[in-house]
């Protein structure tokens, strides 16, 4: 396939089968390989999407500061898509997410703000919003709560899905920005009735809530609960078992949150099978898992790994 | 075989301790009952006025119990039951990200 730069090449992602890991010939996962797009993350598409919006509204001129709350994948995406745009991006990251997340970040010419490690992903945000007051000709893309995030999958990575299967009858993807899920959501209940959309949160341990319970729960302005059928909370353990199954059973070598949707995706799939239903299960793989190598998540026993990402932010 | 129900923290006061326990039931309802005849108290921290309470999520093989079907919902042997404390500030539906 060939396309005319970089950013053309976006999406188009491939869907594979899970042979191994499927329950039965009836019950069967499909894993979209998010990963292989130009930066190595679904956030691509985000990225794209709200830089391509902000220069239509004409909030982005050539040489403007983009300022962005990310925990990693949204800041490496937009620093891809700001670099070959001509802007300046600056990131706001809490201080505990992995150390490739800083490099690719400043291979990419953007600049890091570390926010404190205890408010996680909402301290962030609480950061940015800060500086974004005090700095107003910069512009806050916040993937959080923009449209075109959520837009960018309804466009894109909903029909794409639709069309490589469309007897799906599960759509399974981790729960941040909530844009994937409100846009592949909305998308697939229009066009494809009866479609179950199934969150998978990431649930941190008690040390990493009881610090955020000195906060209001913080929910992203795109989320809308009346597109999610059901939702998972998934512990740090279980998305690094379903993560190393994902690589043994199947060849895939996704990232930690990818484990998290897995182990939704299993979820519904011991529910289709003791309920006697026939079930096409789609899961994102939202990244590989080259940027987590440093959080020991591949070596050692589980518990061990489990230990390792106390603490530490994995989706 | 019986259903395991895992205790956060804050809730173990009523378990001496211990982070799992055994219970039995048909629904949710009936397990959360069962355990409060064994390990009396924790019903109340769990339950009012026949409802889960604002505070708490409890989540059923790691599914969210609001999506299924609260204290009705089924549970069978084999099943684990997760609770834990709700983030504070009034959204326990809330995403948190």
């Amino acid at each position: 396939m060939r396309f005319d730069s970089l950013l053309d090449s976006l999406g188009h992602t491939p869907l594979v089968g899970l042979p191994r890991l499927s329950p039965s010939p009836s019950v069967r996962l499909w894993a979209k390989l998010e990963d292989r797009n130009p930066t190595g993350s679904i956030k691509d598409r985000t990225a794209f999407y709200m830089v391509e919006q902000a220069e239509k509204d004409g909030l982005l001129r050539p040489g403007a500061t983009i300022l962005e709350p990310t925990s990693g994948n949204t800041g490496i995406s937009l620093a891809m898509v700001a670099k070959l745009r001509g802007y300046r991006l600056v990131c706001v990251m809490p201080e505990n997410t992995s150390a490739e997340r800083t490099q690719l970040l400043k291979m990419w010419g953007a600049e890091i703000v570390y926010s404190p490690a205890a408010g996680g992903s909402n301290e962030a945000v609480r950061v940015a919003k800060r500086m974004a007051g005090e700095q107003p000709d910069w512009v806050m893309l916040y993937q959080y709560g923009n449209p075109a995030n959520a837009r960018a999958h309804y466009e894109t990575t909903g029909p794409e899905l639709l069309a490589d299967l469309p007897g799906v009858t599960h759509f399974v993807a981790g729960l941040g920005t909530t844009g994937t899920l409100m846009g592949v959501g909305r998308y697939l209940r229009e066009n494809r009735p009866g479609v179950a959309i199934v969150a998978a949160e990431p649930r941190y341990g008690e040390l990493v809530y009881g610090l955020r319970n000195l906060d209001e729960g913080f929910v992203p302005e795109l989320y809308d609960e009346s597109v999610l059928t059901t939702r998972f909370s998934v512990p740090a353990e279980a998305a690094l078992r379903r993560t190393r199954e994902l690589l043994a059973a199947e060849g895939i070598f996704a990232g930690i949150s990818t484990g998290g949707a897995l182990h939704a995706a299993l979820g519904v799939a011991a529910k289709a099978v003791r309920d006697g239903e026939s079930a096409e299960i789609a899961f994102v793989i939202a990244d590989g898992g080259w940027k987590y190598l440093s959080t020991g998540a591949y070596e050692g026993s589980l518990d061990e790994a489990a230990d390792r990402l106390d603490g530490q932010l994995w989706a | 075989m019986a259903i395991e129900v895992r205790i956060p923290t804050i809730l173990r006061n009523y378990t001496d301790g211990a982070k799992a326990v055994q219970s039995t039931g048909s629904t949710l309802g009936e397990l959360f009952a069962n355990l409060d005849s064994s390990h009396p108290g924790i019903g109340g921290r769990l339950v009012e006025d026949a409802k889960l309470r604002r505070f708490v999520n409890v989540y059923l093989n790691d599914e969210d119990v609001r999506f299924l079907g609260g204290l009705d919902t089924p549970v069978a042997d084999g099943d684990t039951v997760t609770v834990l404390p709700a983030v504070a500030g009034g959204a326990p539906d809330a995403a948190r990200v």
